[in-house]
């Protein structure tokens, strides 16, 4: 089939053509980058936490009037209220294990800090590694179902307790995979000593584990989400944290049993609607925006080709008609129905083609923009290509309908006045 | 005439039903998606206090130096302790607050009722005349009870139903973190969004408004701890509260009221020569970087609006662009196709500006179509955004009649807009040649 009539025809109806090309760029530059959006905040929720996430809930508490943590004498009375919560928790017939911690993954509480090789070194220096600690006991590595690749896990003789604010040297650790592979790039970091937070007193890395993400969710993680550090620390103050793994499909019950728990053992203390969460509450909590954002993406991206799509199909069909009669002579002359087809879907073709290379460029210019007002990376020519396929696929697909009421269009036509 | 041309209008339109349903739907699609994220970024993006928002003012000091600084050369975004005392003690501005947020628990007098958890923050008895907080019952308190440490509290009528079952609780005590405080005044419906006085610590939005207000040194005196952020250049040397207090760390809010910009350069010269102060007391080993921004300045540097909702509305209007487009398209075909009609209107002595007429009256009769549909299209969009975004902004977003005008108001201009050109067209046409062809 020669281009020639086809481009002379195009060139009568200059204002429809031109449309539907912008149209088509204009679509393409959206869609790109939206579905580019959904691909990230789809990546980011689908990252794995390092926990066994299922028969995982927390307990937040805080006690009232308790003891003051600034003193001495008040952090021992609130360590030993402390154990008493822990101890009536573990004895729970649904709990496997129980473990105090200061946060979670994905939850919207965070100690952040930094290690590093040297002693001394400023917190927030060039060369310091950050990381997100969590205070925790032995039975860490059972409650949140963490792996321990190397070395040792914490035993009871480890632990410690501290005044929440209190600064005290830190012997041991244990840490994530990520964050040892950064420190020590030969993958021997069991044994080895780091410095948190710019100490003087050296910290021994006893084990590490395969993954465990950071509590934020925030932008300013995604440098550091795999970098944790685990310090067998019981943390004391007027309020406390604690992890429950329970008995595989006991979540519910468990969860039931804690309030009369735990206020039978204290009343004088807050524990609300919120006190209670499975880790699924937490994590849909998390990612509650980015779900958000992914869906609308998808539902303007789905109206978009929608409205694309009809918009060829309604100016074609008006073509169409519109050449009613040159087609009956075309037809008349000898064209094959076939002919009729093609000509509508090369035409279409030529004009979807302009399209999207100018749509290429606006969708590559929209991400420069997008890049440069807000956090959003360079999008990768793979969606672009899509991209592309996919319009052109679209356009082909509106096409044929009316292409193929041309094509049967009776030579007779040709005969018969307009 | 305009009834003759609504006449024809419906009369072409009903003639070619699925062209009118197409343009219909893109254009009802496109406003309604434009207006719900309008919606939500207008709700994010308002002014909490328009009336007073360009005398509140955020100062900023830098007790971090070059290292602590971000990579623009801010300094930090909130106070530590031993700044924002200096800055109370100085009292340069007409009003000022220090303030930080506090979770205390408060034990209900009822016996037999489980203490509950309440978010507050700790302010000066100035705080609530610079911020215009109404109150329904009392008052707030007095500069003296802020020096006395004066055991009063401001509450939220909220707290004050749960508690006192909503009547006047002025001089009643309440128990809070195991100690009594003398109710001096009970909030009215105050619930500022975003959460102005305190972006840092609230993220800018919350569903849960504060619930108490007590003074700033009673909660210093009695180690209530801070609830908020807490960021560090340096590990605090000492521990506790009191550690925090003499520490560099951040962590405390701060604004201040300055009528007029003279009253503003003023206060920037302040806290320029109490910066030059400390760095020749050797506190800072480095020149003064201070800020001093108005609320509007503020919201804007922390991005209280998130940017997730500028990318959606920009999205969005990109969609309605692409939807005018094709509107520009379906017309002109539509409006070509009658060429002969327009030929024969012509030669009867129609003029141009009858014709432009004509086919404007049916490009906005498709605009009202599309903004009605429009409309129950953002009535659903608007319901359904607290399904998709968080809690605490798709609160914000409603339907009000602004909003309902708008969208009709956007949906008809639009299409007319877009009507220009194929009306233009067809205006062209020759009758002659018209006439002749056929």
């Amino acid at each position: 089939m020669k281009l020639h009539p086809i481009l002379a025809a195009l060139r009568k109806h200059k204002a429809g053509t031109v449309l539907i090309a912008l149209q088509i760029a204009l679509t393409l530059a959206i869609v790109c980058n939206a579905v580019f959006i959904i691909g990230q905040r789809i990546d980011r929720v689908n990252r794995i936490t390092g926990l066994d996430e299922s028969n995982l809930f927390l307990v937040s508490q805080q006690w009232v009037g308790a003891p003051n943590a600034d003193s001495a004498d008040g952090v021992e009375k609130l360590d030993t209220m402390q154990r008493e919560d822990l101890a009536a928790l573990r004895q729970l017939p649904d709990v496997a294990s129980v473990a105090p911690i200061n946060s979670l993954p994905l939850l919207n509480s965070s100690w952040t800090g930094s290690v590093s090789h040297k002693p001394g070194a400023q917190l927030s220096g060039k060369d310091n590694t950050r990381t997100a600690y969590y205070f925790t006991d032995e039975q860490m590595l059972s409650t949140l179902g963490v792996r321990l690749v190397a070395g040792r896990a914490f035993n009871a003789g480890d632990v410690q307790h501290q005044g929440f604010r209190d600064q005290r040297d830190r012997p041991i650790a244990i840490i994530t995979r990520q964050l040892a592979d950064k420190l020590f790039p030969k993958g021997d970091a069991v044994g080895k000593v780091m410095y948190t937070d710019g100490s003087n007193a050296p910290t021994t890395i006893i084990g590490v584990v395969a993954r465990l993400q950071i509590p934020s969710t925030s932008s300013q993680g995604n440098d550091f989400a795999w970098y944790s550090t685990l310090i067998p620390t019981r943390l004391d103050a007027n309020f406390a944290r604690y992890a429950v793994r329970t008995k595989p499909g006991r979540l519910d019950a468990a969860m039931r049993a804690v309030a009369p728990t735990l206020y039978k053992v204290n009343p004088m203390r807050v524990l609300d609607d919120d006190s209670v969460k499975p880790f699924s509450d937490i994590r849909a909590r998390a990612y509650r925006a980015d779900v958000g954002m992914a869906i609308l993406m998808g539902v303007i991206c789905l109206i978009l080709l929608c409205v694309t799509a009809a918009g060829i199909v309604g100016l074609t069909s008006f073509w169409v008609g519109q050449r009613h009669r040159q087609i009956g002579v075309r037809r008349a002359l000898g064209a094959r129905k076939v002919d009729i087809l093609h000509y509508f879907q090369i035409e279409n073709l030529l004009i979807v083609g302009v399209g999207v290379a100018i749509g290429v460029l606006l969708a590559l210019g929209l991400n420069l923009w997008l890049m440069s007002h807000y956090e959003m990376t360079r999008i990768p020519l793979p969606y672009v290509l899509t991209g592309v396929l996919a319009m052109l696929a679209i356009g082909q697909a509106a096409v044929f309908v009316p292409a193929r009421r041309a094509s049967n269009v009776p030579p007779v036509v040709a005969t018969r006045a307009a | 005439m305009f009834s003759y041309y609504l006449e024809l209008a419906l009369r072409s339109l009903r003639r070619s039903p699925g062209l009118t349903a197409l343009m219909v739907l893109a254009i009802g699609f496109g406003v309604a998606a434009s207006m719900t994220t309008w919606s939500v970024f207008r709700a994010v993006s308002g002014d909490p206090i328009p009336w007073k928002s360009s005398q509140l003012f955020v100062p900023q000091i830098d007790n971090w130096g070059p290292n602590g600084r971000s990579s623009d050369g801010e300094p930090p975004n909130a106070m530590g302790y031993t700044d924002a005392m200096a800055l109370m003690r100085d009292h340069r501005a007409k009003r000022q607050s220090a303030m930080y947020q506090i979770s205390p628990s408060v034990v209900p007098a009822e016996v037999g009722k489980h203490p509950l958890n309440v978010s507050g923050h700790a302010v000066y008895g100035e705080f609530f005349p610079m911020l215009d907080v109404p109150f329904k019952y009392g008052s707030g308190w007095s500069a003296s009870d802020d020096t006395n440490r004066a055991t009063v509290v401001v509450i939220s009528g909220k707290l004050n139903q749960k508690l006192f079952g909503g009547a006047s609780s002025v001089g009643k005590t309440v128990n809070i973190e195991g100690k009594d405080y003398r109710v001096v005044g009970v909030l009215d419906d105050w619930n500022p969004q975003p959460r102005f006085y305190d972006v840092v610590n609230t993220g800018g939005f919350s569903t849960t408004g504060d619930d108490v207000f007590l003074p700033f040194l009673t909660a210093i005196q009695t180690s209530m701890p801070n609830d908020g952020n807490t960021n560090c250049n340096a590990v605090p040397e000492e521990s506790g509260f009191v550690g925090l207090q003499h520490s560099e760390c951040v962590w405390i809010a701060y604004m201040a009221e300055l009528d007029g910009a003279a009253a503003a350069t003023a206060y920037r010269n302040y806290l320029n020569d109490y910066a030059r102060e400390q760095q020749q007391a050797g506190r800072f080993r480095w020149a003064p970087n201070s800020r001093l921004r108005n609320l509007p300045q503020w919201l804007d540097n922390q991005h209280v609006v998130p940017s997730d909702t500028k990318v959606s509305l920009l999205v969005a209007l990109g969609l309605l662009l692409v939807c005018l487009v094709n509107t520009v398209g379906l017309l002109l075909a539509k409006f070509l196709r009658r060429s002969g009609e327009i030929g024969v209107r012509r030669a009867l002595g129609a003029q141009r500006a009858a014709i432009y007429a004509q086919f404007l009256t049916e490009a906005g009769i498709v605009g009202l179509a599309g903004g009605v549909l429009g409309l129950l299209l953002t009535g659903a969009g608007v319901a359904s955004v607290g399904w998709v975004l968080p809690r605490d902004i798709a609160a914000l977003a409603r339907v009000d009649v602004s909003l309902l005008l708008l969208t009709l108001l956007v949906a008809v201009v639009a299409t007319m807009l877009a009507g220009l050109y194929p009306t233009f067209r067809a205006s062209r046409v020759q009758p002659a040649w018209q006439l002749k062809s056929n």
